[in-house]
């Protein structure tokens, strides 16, 4: 076992999970490569979510592919700062949304 | 302006030390296949030429920019110029041969006292095709420029020039201060005489390379959003968008190893080697020849110091179409800057 749960050289390795699990490896594989290719969303649309997404798991991992992905794929600096930001309204909103219920419980209890 | 690695007295200015580097670390311990191993596992080594189309001729590494990536290490430092006697003699083989493209690069060529003379020699013996690689800012570095696309009009050059970004910061931060709003002033004043335009046979070209270490997007789609966003902001038009990646030798090679990205970059270039790249490498139907005469497989191979096989003749005095056209091209690891992805070239992706 690693002494850090994180390695760069570990992404390379991520088609290493077929090596315990082959089928489910080759489906999951197969489906990812179709979500990412152009579609009503282009190439570029969807990296920039990706990116968008691996902020809001933060998974260091897709940050750094997504990155490299989205400066390959033509985004604009500015363009993928917008994204992490939506990431971080969403985030922020999601937790200031449920305000709301402190709110309704705060009203129930109070005379 | 930065600094040229020649007058660092850096190291990597040599050739011979860049082609070093390529050969040990992750190539010498194994890590990595060289080029010569990935090729020939698909039956491709020794790499040999189609039919001689492109003479690529560098007519001088003196340039009124120091571009960040440059492989050629150019900058206005760079005294390496070529003569007229050089000049007649690529004429004298193109008249004679059925090579049809003349492709004139430096540093800026622009800046060689005898370059219009060049081009107007060419137009009148019937080059078919005359393309200057002009990096747009050397139309307003002088009032003696002023005029180039006039000079271009008049003699029939395709006009192929960089502009890595749409917009300023990218372009700025790779080029120089500034670049950005000269060369659209130069992209306009070469529209206003009709390159570009519709109808005008008058073809500009843009070079798009990647502002860092990671590979270039789709052609097509890169030229869909230059076309767009030039057109929006600039009124600024153009024929074609070349995607080139940036291979790894001289000013790009020691920012690869500065920035600890060289491993990395290898690795990536290596994991997208594209097969059906190496049909279409440019060393198959390009010679490319330097300021004093000599003959190499690419501009890159040129700045190596990697001349063309000994026994096809080194230099242009020496010009023989048969064994130039049978001979072995000279490949190092820096060759999977051509063969990554969807390829790369001077006319751009290949495959």
């Amino acid at each position: 076992m690693e002494k850090t749960y994180y390695d760069p050289a570990d992404l390379k390795k991520f088609g290493d999970v077929a090596d315990f699990q082959p089928e489910l490896a080759r489906k999951f594989f197969d489906y990812y490569g179709d979500v990412f290719k152009d579609g009503a969303l282009t190439a570029r649309e969807k990296s920039l979510i990706a990116l968008a997404v691996a902020h809001a798991v933060q998974c260091p991992y897709c940050i750094d592919a997504y990155t490299s992905d989205s400066l390959e794929k033509g985004a604009t600096e500015q363009q993928m700062m917008e994204a992490v930001h939506v990431t971080t309204a969403i985030r922020g909103g999601a937790s200031l949304v449920h305000g709301v219920q402190m709110m309704n419980k705060v009203k129930k209890l109070s005379m | 302006m930065i600094k040229t690695l020649r007058s660092q007295n850096h190291s990597l200015a040599s050739g011979q030390e860049q082609l070093r580097f390529l050969s040990n670390g992750i190539f010498g311990s194994d890590k990595l296949p060289t080029f010569r191993e990935k090729i020939d596992t698909l039956g491709e080594f020794p790499l040999k030429p189609a039919n001689i189309e492109i003479f690529q001729v560098n007519v001088g590494y003196m340039c009124n920019q120091v571009c960040k990536h440059c492989h050629v290490d150019a900058g206005p430092d760079r005294k390496e110029i070529m003569g007229r006697e050089t000049m007649q003699r690529c004429l004298d083989i193109m008249s004679k041969t059925n090579i049809h493209t003349l492709d004139l690069t430096g540093g800026a060529p622009e800046m060689n006292p005898d370059f219009r003379w060049f081009v107007e020699e060419a137009h009148k013996i019937g080059v078919k095709e005359i393309i200057v690689r002009s990096n747009l800012t050397i139309i307003l570095a002088n009032p003696k420029y002023h005029d180039l696309p006039e000079f271009f009009k008049k003699n029939g050059v395709r006009v192929v020039s960089s502009l890595p970004f749409y917009q300023p910061d990218k372009t700025d931060r790779q080029r120089g201060e500034g670049v950005f709003v000269k060369s659209i002033e130069a992209l306009q004043m070469l529209n206003a005489v009709g390159y570009g335009k519709a109808g005008s046979g008058l073809h500009l070209d843009l070079v798009y390379n990647p502002g860092g270490a990671f590979l270039p997007g789709n052609q097509a789609e890169l030229e869909r959003d230059f076309k767009k966003e030039l057109k929006n902001h600039y009124y600024v038009d153009f024929n074609s968008l070349f995607t080139i990646t940036n291979l790894p030798i001289s000013r790009f090679l020691d920012f690869l190893i500065r920035t600890e990205n060289y491993e990395e970059y290898m690795e990536k270039l290596v994991d997208s080697f594209n097969p059906a790249a190496v049909k279409g490498v440019m060393c198959r139907n390009t010679i490319s020849v330097d300021y004093d005469g000599y003959m190499y497989d690419c501009d890159f191979n040129q700045m190596l110091g990697l001349k063309v096989d000994k026994q096809a003749g080194q230099h242009i005095n020496d010009f023989n179409l048969e064994k130039l056209e049978s001979r072995h091209i000279a490949i190092s690891q820096h060759c999977y800057g051509c063969t990554a992805g969807a390829g790369s070239s001077c006319q751009g992706t290949v495959a």
